[in-house]
């Protein structure tokens, strides 16, 4: 305990300070009211769907909650029912064999809802593209607000698409 | 070392890795893969080509390996009558593979337990074949009702888990049977971010080629990269340049640093013991922030080229520095680990997989040390740099999460010296690519590199004109996913994400 305790207080706070919003990210016409958007501005609940990805985007997610970035510290946070969700990340080109599981999370998610597409293969179906398997970007599938170009997009740029779908258009 | 087979003509393959070729007839298959089963041997990889258009045939291939080396059986089939014997009760591993040629190609393995669709859901019809060159795009199925294995009893029932889990995780099905807690069984259901990946290689460019190889699995695109790139330049019979070697070695070890760091994190959450997920994650953080800052890609992504590396290494000390850290901080936090008796409780017995079922399902990689299999391409078939490396292989016969838990840690203290070793011993050069943008007519070659979770391998055709004509990128984790059926046997249900966790396998990798 005391070996835990030392390495806790000799590691100290490694958190930085969150990016601003980037209104350039926006997909389409904002589909929430502002007022709707302040109160999951102070909690908001991500359910994550890999739709076809290749681990990649996965692996700047699970950054995203590292000591440095901490989003869980500002109140957004994963959790694993899409009842309890408000947002849903999506990464890579939609596969054919996700395209069910997609919608139903979608589906599944309560109103009003905000829906994120990572990477270039959320964006615009990276390297995969659209094939016999691939159904391409996930607008293709269900509706996006914000889009998070990368390869993959690092843990900032992820932030930052969080957060500009939370807040409210000037 | 050598294969012998007397009665066969083996022609020795070009590559880095020893590799011997022969193209052999049906009757020979199951005796041939028997006598490399009964020398120790296992299956690397099976796939198949379609040469229907000038050659009227298709080719089966299938890789195994021995001490001595990689041995590729080329077995021609006519179109008419594309069936092959079954080798899957001499390995077992073989199974999944087979049901993916038929779902791919249309090749039956015929006496096969097991003719259930494997990648094809419902993307494809059942009698259209994705990798036949005349493939129709349009077709398409719904999903169709998987016949899952039932079991029955009293007080026996089903928990069905995903495509989408709970965490932040690839998709996949798995169906857990169970008597209160205890697990039966568990059926994995996989193929779901199947997104077309060896046609996507068919007809593109070697650069395109080399870019999707690196996203096959994006935890291990080093890997991926590289043995991609061994296998075109084994083709195009190029030299690299020694210091590029040296540097895919590097970034190799920082890819094995970086993933084994986030694993140990994760086990660490899995039994509720937060301290060290956040610890192990600055840690992993630091190493991705020195990638960028050094290579300019965190995951090291399209840094290994054909033909060479994009990237050099202008500055050793921030590695040396890192080197230091790491290796302090990590002997720090493996003491606490080793000491924590509600860490270990979870840790030891759970999730097991003795060395005898390893050997005889064939778990590879980093999950087969752990469970004696001693195999890592770096010790018996290294190529260069590792045969002036001298790399230590970490094993451990216990096969359980502890186990393996211990294999991450000693292969990261072993890919922090040979990190050292690489740093002082990288030869001096200016020329870091020799320009690689087309192959040479009909070739063939294999690339094999030992990634973090265990050997990856690509396999590369091309046609008369140099262009590719097929590509089959290989995951170890088509070896251990089976196995993990076996690892959580006797288990309860809540221990699976521990257990899953501490074989962490690729999914995409695997649904391709
Ligand atoms: S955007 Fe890049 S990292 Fe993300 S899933 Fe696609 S290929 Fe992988």
């Amino acid at each position: 305990m005391y070996q835990i305790l030392k390495q806790i207080i000799k590691t100290g706070i490694k958190t930085e300070a969150p990016p601003l919003a980037d209104e350039s990210l926006r997909a389409g016409e904002q589909r929430l009211q502002q007022k709707v958007l302040e109160v999951f501005g102070s909690a908001l609940n991500i359910r994550l769907v890999d739709a076809g990805s290749c681990n990649g985007c996965e692996l700047e997610i699970h950054a995203v909650n590292n000591a440095y970035y901490n989003l869980e510290g500002l109140g957004i946070k994963f959790v694993a029912s899409p009842r309890h969700a408000d947002l849903l990340l999506v990464t890579g080109s939609v596969s054919r064999h996700m395209e069910v599981a997609l919608k139903r999370t979608y589906d599944a998610i309560p109103e009003p809802k905000l829906v994120v597409a990572l990477g270039d293969c959320g964006c615009n179906g990276g390297i995969f593209g659209e094939s016999y398997a691939s159904l391409g970007r996930v607008s293709n599938v269900i509706p996006v607000d914000v889009v998070v170009a990368g390869c993959p997009p690092t843990p900032v740029e992820i932030m930052q698409g969080i957060l500009t779908a939370v807040s409210c258009k000037k | 070392m050598k294969y012998t087979c007397p009665d066969l003509k083996l022609l020795e393959l070009n590559g880095a890795i020893p590799a011997w070729q022969v193209v052999i007839e049906a009757s020979e298959l199951q005796v041939l893969c028997q006598k490399v089963a009964d020398g120790g041997g296992r299956l690397v990889a099976l796939w198949a080509c379609d040469e229907r258009a000038s050659l009227s045939r298709f080719v089966l291939h299938a890789v195994l390996v021995n001490e001595a080396g990689l041995l590729c059986l080329h077995l021609p089939l006519p179109q008419e009558f594309p069936v092959y014997p079954d080798i899957s009760g001499i390995f077992s591993c073989a199974c999944r593979m087979q049901r993916t040629v038929f779902d791919m190609l249309g090749l039956t393995a015929s006496g096969s337990q097991d003719m259930r669709p494997w990648l094809r859901h419902g993307a494809w019809p059942e009698n259209s074949f994705p990798l036949r060159k005349d493939f129709d795009e349009a077709g398409r199925q719904e999903a169709d009702n998987y016949p899952f294995v039932q079991v029955e009893g009293q007080g026996v029932h089903e928990i069905p888990v995903g495509p989408v889990h709970a965490g932040i995780i690839e998709p996949g099905h798995f169906r857990f049977s169970i008597i209160g807690e205890r697990v039966l069984r568990l059926e994995e259901r996989l193929g779901y971010v199947h997104k077309g990946i060896e046609k996507r290689f068919e007809n593109n460019s070697l650069l395109f080629g080399a870019k999707l190889a690196g996203r096959v699995s994006g935890d291990t695109t080093v890997a991926y990269a590289w043995a991609y790139a061994m296998a075109a330049e084994s083709i195009a019979n190029v030299v690299v340049p020694k210091r590029a070697l040296w540097l895919r070695a590097l970034l190799l070890e920082r890819e094995r640093i970086a993933n084994h760091l986030g694993d140990l994190g994760y086990l660490s959450n899995d039994v509720a013991f937060s301290f060290g997920m956040s610890q192990f994650w600055i840690l992993k953080e630091q190493v991705l922030r020195n990638n960028a800052a050094l290579f300019g890609h965190r995951y090291l992504m399209d840094k290994i080229i054909p033909g060479g590396v994009g990237v050099d290494l202008t500055e050793t000390a921030t590695l040396l520095a890192e080197c230091d850290l790491l290796e302090h901080e990590v002997k720090l936090l493996h003491s606490i680990l080793e000491e924590h008796a509600g860490v270990q409780d979870r840790y030891i017995g759970t999730g097991c997989v003795a060395p005898a079922l390893a050997a005889q399902l064939g778990l590879c990689g980093m999950a087969g040390r752990a469970s004696g299999q001693s195999w890592d391409a770096r010790v018996q078939h290294p190529c260069a740099p590792y045969d002036q490396l001298d790399v230590q292989m970490a094993t451990h016969q216990n096969g359980d999460v502890a186990a393996r838990v211990i294999v991450r840690f000693d292969e990261l203290f072993e890919s922090l010296r040979l990190m050292r070793d690489i740093i002082a011993k990288l030869p001096s050069g200016n020329v870091l690519a020799i320009p690689l943008e087309k192959l040479p007519g009909n070739g063939f070659c294999l690339g094999m590199v030992e990634g973090w979770r265990g050997e990856v391998l690509v396999a590369i055709h091309t046609d008369a004109e140099g262009n590719i004509t097929r590509v089959h990128p290989h995951d170890p984790s088509w070896q251990n996913w089976p196995v993990l059926e076996h690892a959580i046997l006797g288990d309860i249900v809540p221990d699976f994400p521990l257990i899953n966790k501490s074989f962490n396998l690729s999914y995409s990798g695997h649904d391709l």
